[in-house]
């Protein structure tokens, strides 16, 4: 049996607040952005200022390379609000090439082809709200 | 150190019914409450410290204080999820052992069957929320992943996750309350339909309405009753999150909630002849027992398998009320249930056809949130005094 994932996923959109803007806001111009903490160096997931490793407030938003592997993923069968009718879609972490595991969506692919550990790239779906979600789609 | 023993069980009560179209949410936990003291030999005016969670209705304790009327010393509204109430009865422990109070009321209850259940996460503005809701990570899907990923790192198998289920029903055709009482095979549970691959409809616990109470009382409430109380050897709690990008969806906090636990208690696994374990699905038994060092990490699978949680025969007797899987999971939170059975076989009254016999140390789990991001985890240990 072979399922594309949904043809268009729905995109909704996060709430911004003051902390997280700097990501989204580069979300919308097609960049992925993490957060490095300037005390200690350490690349952050979740996107903050403050750094969980050394308890120090500042980062700098630096560009992602965009490509990371598949550390784990499930074929949600039939979603829930905004994804009620979206089919057969892929929730997963994908490992970034800087180290942090992000959740996330494997879109553009055969859903039942997908394994842990194949390299993916970051794909923007535009929530028309001044965001887009970072997805990943496999690099053949 | 610890305060093993500080504190004991007295009352134990679980509403019968699993589908309550005719009741409000702040009643069921006055039923609850009012089953469980009337098991210890109590009445509300002896209660001097109430312990809920985010099931009950009004702010924190006091709205439910207020509703039955109680006069307290002491409220505690800690909130991890499913995990709470074991939680609860380790703070009410504390609490008594400082002299604070002598007669703790826990109560657990819900309707979630009267709405429609939305089990979508929230959006609302936490601050990971923006990175996680928006990918559309429901209940089962998260723990989905949790599956994956050990079956990708350890060689678990569908089959193997299909055994819990197995064991779980086996023991609910004896639970006449039970919300389904049938006993399934493990062709039934991979032959199911696929909710989020790798778990099926049958890897996953019901949505009930209903709940339970338990009454924690000092050493000197409890020698004047009647009835038997379950000491509280032994309590360990742990939130584990999604540790800055490093999340490892291959154990739960009960790595290390068991543990201090078993330390408070000075017991290890090996003294424990049954256990209550959180079952919102079956992956979240097979690393809890695992995480509770019942077996060796990743050998989860051939643990469960062939009947290995079956009462009283398996290598480790489990829920043998039948569990969240099958019997009853009110607002879809475990906990307050994994205590009350624990209660139920240090008691001897569990099913005869379930019952472990001389059932003298036992263990209950509990988990809260998601293991798919963060979560809650709590463990007890009970003994017969
Ligand atoms: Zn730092």
């Amino acid at each position: 049996m072979t399922e594309a994932t949904a043809p268009v996923m729905p995109a909704p959109a996060p709430i911004v607040n003051p902390e997280n803007k700097p990501f989204w806001d580069a979300t919308v111009e097609g960049r992925l952005v993490l957060p490095k903490c300037q005390n200690c160096g350490s690349i952050n997931w979740y996107p903050r200022v403050f750094c969980p490793e050394c308890g120090k407030f500042g980062v700098d938003w630096i560009d992602a390379a965009g490509t990371g592997t598949i550390y784990t993923f499930a074929i949600t069968r039939r979603g829930m609000g905004a994804y009620g009718k979206a089919g057969p879609y892929v929730l997963a972490y994908v490992e970034l090439d800087e180290g942090p595991r992000i959740m996330t969506n494997i879109v553009d692919c055969d859903v039942d082809s997908i394994n842990i550990g194949d390299k993916v790239r970051v794909v923007f779906h535009d929530t028309g709200s001044g965001s887009a979600l970072p997805r990943f789609t496999p690099v053949s | 150190m610890g305060i093993s023993g500080a504190a004991f069980i007295a009352g134990a009560y679980e509403h019968p019914l699993r589908v309550i179209p005719d009741k409000s949410v702040a009643q069921v936990h006055a039923e609850v409450a009012a089953g469980a003291l009337a098991d210890a030999g109590l009445s509300f005016s002896d209660v001097d410290g109430y312990f809920c969670a985010g099931d009950a209705p009004g702010m924190g304790g006091i709205g439910m204080a207020d509703y039955m009327g109680l006069k307290l010393k002491h409220t505690d509204s800690t909130e991890t999820g499913g995990s709470s109430y074991l939680v609860h009865v380790g703070h009410a422990m504390e609490a008594i052992h400082a002299g604070k109070i002598k007669v703790a009321l826990v109560t657990l209850a819900g309707l979630p069957r009267q709405a429609s259940a939305n089990l979508q996460m929230g959006v609302t503005d936490t601050p990971e929320g923006g990175f996680e809701n928006v990918f559309g990570p429901t209940i089962h899907g998260m723990y989905a992943l949790a599956a994956k990923r050990h079956m990708h790192e350890y060689g678990t198998t569908s089959e193997q996750l299909a055994w819990i289920r197995v064991a779980a029903s086996t023991h609910a055709q004896y639970n006449p309350n039970a919300m389904f009482q049938n006993v399934v095979t493990v062709e039934d549970v991979i032959n199911s339909p696929m909710v989020s691959d790798p778990l099926h409809r049958l890897d996953c616990c019901v949505i009930s309405d209903g709940g339970g109470a338990v009454v924690i009382v000092s050493p000197d409430v409890a020698k004047g009753l009647e009835r038997h109380s379950i000491k509280v050897l032994g309590h360990g709690e742990a939130p584990k999150h999604s540790d800055n990008g490093k999340i490892d969806l291959t154990y739960t906090g009960a790595a290390w909630s068991g543990p201090a636990a078993f330390d408070e208690a000075k017991l290890t696994p090996k003294d424990i002849q049954y256990a209550s374990i959180y079952d919102s699905f079956t992956i979240t038994v097979l690393e809890q027992i695992e995480d509770l060092g019942f077996c060796e990490k990743g050998k989860g699978g051939e643990f469960v398998a062939d009947g290995g949680l079956i009462s009283p025969t398996g290598r480790l007797p489990f829920n043998t009320d039948g569990g969240g899987l099958t019997n009853n999971h009110p607002v879809n939170r475990g906990g307050m249930t994994k205590i009350l059975e624990a209660v139920r076989q240090l008691r001897g009254e569990a099913h005869p056809a379930v019952q472990v016999p001389n059932c003298e140390l036992a263990l209950a789990h509990g988990t809260g949130g998601s293991i798919g991001t963060r979560m809650g985890s709590a463990t007890l240990v009970l003994g017969r005094d």
